[in-house]
């Protein structure tokens, strides 16, 4: 095996600029996925039907497709659906935030279920009213349960966020992939881009620990 | 002070309650008992709607809380619940389990909630345990946080379920000291309990169902002593 990363080392700053936008368009997209999580998985444990019926639809056009699919739709469709092209940082950020919603909303929605039903019992013999009870009672007790399953999803969005680069975004994945076509050596940058994946991941994996153990300390 | 009204509540095809028509006058405390099954429980999750009964009406301080123009989160805000198993908020201190509802539903200041919070501490002798989560506290430990919980609303009627029934046998009696003291400062109480002896000591009724109905209701002297019917000797026979 010959490697000679010589010839990339002067673009692997180039490549590194790709981080920033990697993360951006992960925050946001799971900003956007968690908020729209939560909604969705109300709406799923509501006694409201309808509602129900929506989160569930939801749910399944945006788990029965491929992601790179509903990108490519987002992306290309919007000058036939909204009359302008928009741009592929939004396509990027919106096609995974939607997306990591409908699976936040089922990580979520278990998390909730499995809440000991008294807690709910008691907030309402309180007279704790619906909102409050869900959102200082039985959500951040669903959370604590669900933070290593959302970490993973954290940790998904993160490494499928590459397929930007197929809408032209220049993130890591991206911008490994052009100084490959410049130097004619793919190898090295792309083994360099899954280098940067690999310690991002690794970064998220620590903060999630940290955060979790914090949760803990109620027990 | 409370008013029940020909109360039937159905699971289903499930008659839990046959008509039920008592009350409970102010500073009283009865103790409601009965076989497992005979809707104990049912008539007394009724009271603050955490059933909602099928038919008939329950009246608080001349309100009918049944009606559908009540507004319920009021009521329960008014009476007060304690859990068989306690469901103390596990994220929470034990102070802020005491002030959480005070100040996100009657609208207290934080300190004017944890003051109140620390002298219910320590009116249940757990002054020194503010500052802990449930999870290192005993059980009986946990039921009278439970109690100083429901207290720190203000309640005008105090509901129990069963509250010594998931406790060590150690931990009974400092729970029961607990209410017999919480009935001695005239808080009106209903408590579904098996503790016959503590019914005997400290209730001033005693309400006793079976099958869904209220088959008697008498002062304990009598009922325990003199029992008028055969379900009730029946009952007692077993139990004592």
């Amino acid at each position: 095996m010959n490697l000679d990363f010589s010839r990339v080392t002067p673009s692997l700053p180039y490549i590194l600029e790709g981080i920033y936008i990697t993360l951006q368009v992960v925050a946001l997209a799971a900003l956007l996925g968690f908020a729209l999580g939560i909604i969705l998985s109300l709406f799923k444990i509501s006694s409201i039907k309808p509602l129900n019926w929506l989160a569930d639809f939801y749910t399944s056009i945006f788990r029965g497709t491929p992601l790179v699919l509903q990108l490519m739709l987002i992306y290309f469709g919007s000058p036939q659906v909204f009359g302008i092209q928009i741009e592929p940082f939004t396509a990027a950020f919106l096609s995974f935030g939607l997306n990591s919603a409908a699976y936040i909303s089922e990580i979520i929605r278990a998390g909730i279920l499995a809440v000991d039903k008294g807690q709910k019992e008691a907030a309402v013999a309180l007279g704790v009213p619906y909102r409050k009870m869900m959102t200082d009672i039985i959500l951040p007790q669903a959370m604590k349960n669900i933070l290593p399953a959302l970490m993973n999803e954290m940790i998904t969005l993160t490494k499928e966020s590459a397929v930007v680069t197929i809408i032209g975004l220049n993130d890591i994945m991206r911008r490994a992939y052009i100084v490959g076509g410049q130097s004619y050596r793919f190898f090295e940058p792309i083994l360099i881009a899954g280098l940067v994946y690999y310690v991002l991941v690794m970064i998220l994996t620590i903060a999630g620990k940290l955060v979790e153990r914090r949760m803990r300390r109620s027990d | 002070m409370i008013k029940i009204d020909n109360l039937h509540k159905n699971f289903e095809k499930l008659e839990v309650l046959k008509g039920i028509n008592t009350g409970i006058k102010e500073g009283e405390v009865v103790a409601i008992i009965g076989p497992s099954g005979s809707g104990k429980s049912t008539l007394l999750r009724c009271i603050n709607l955490l059933e909602q009964p099928t038919e008939g009406s329950i009246w608080i301080n001349g309100e009918e809380i049944t009606s559908k123009k009540t507004n319920i989160l009021k009521v329960r805000a008014k009476v007060g619940m304690v859990f068989q198993h306690f469901h103390l908020f596990p994220h929470k201190t034990v102070l802020q389990n005491l002030t959480y509802a005070p100040i996100k539903v009657k609208g207290l200041t934080k300190k004017e909630a944890e003051g109140k919070g620390r002298d219910l501490l320590q009116r249940v002798g757990l002054a020194e345990k503010a500052d802990e989560y449930p999870s290192r506290l005993s059980g009986g430990q946990k039921q009278r946080v439970a109690i100083a919980r429901a207290l720190a609303m203000d309640p005008e009627v105090m509901l129990f379920d069963e509250p010594t029934s998931a406790l060590d046998p150690e931990m009974v009696k400092e729970v029961l000291e607990v209410m017999k003291s919480l009935a001695h400062t005239g808080m009106t109480m209903a408590i579904v309990t098996h503790e016959m002896g503590f019914a005997r000591e400290v209730a001033d009724r005693v309400l006793f169902l079976d099958g869904g109905q209220l088959v008697e209701d008498a002062k304990p002297s009598e009922f325990f002593s003199s029992p008028k019917t055969q379900r009730a000797k029946d009952f007692l026979e077993k139990i004592l």
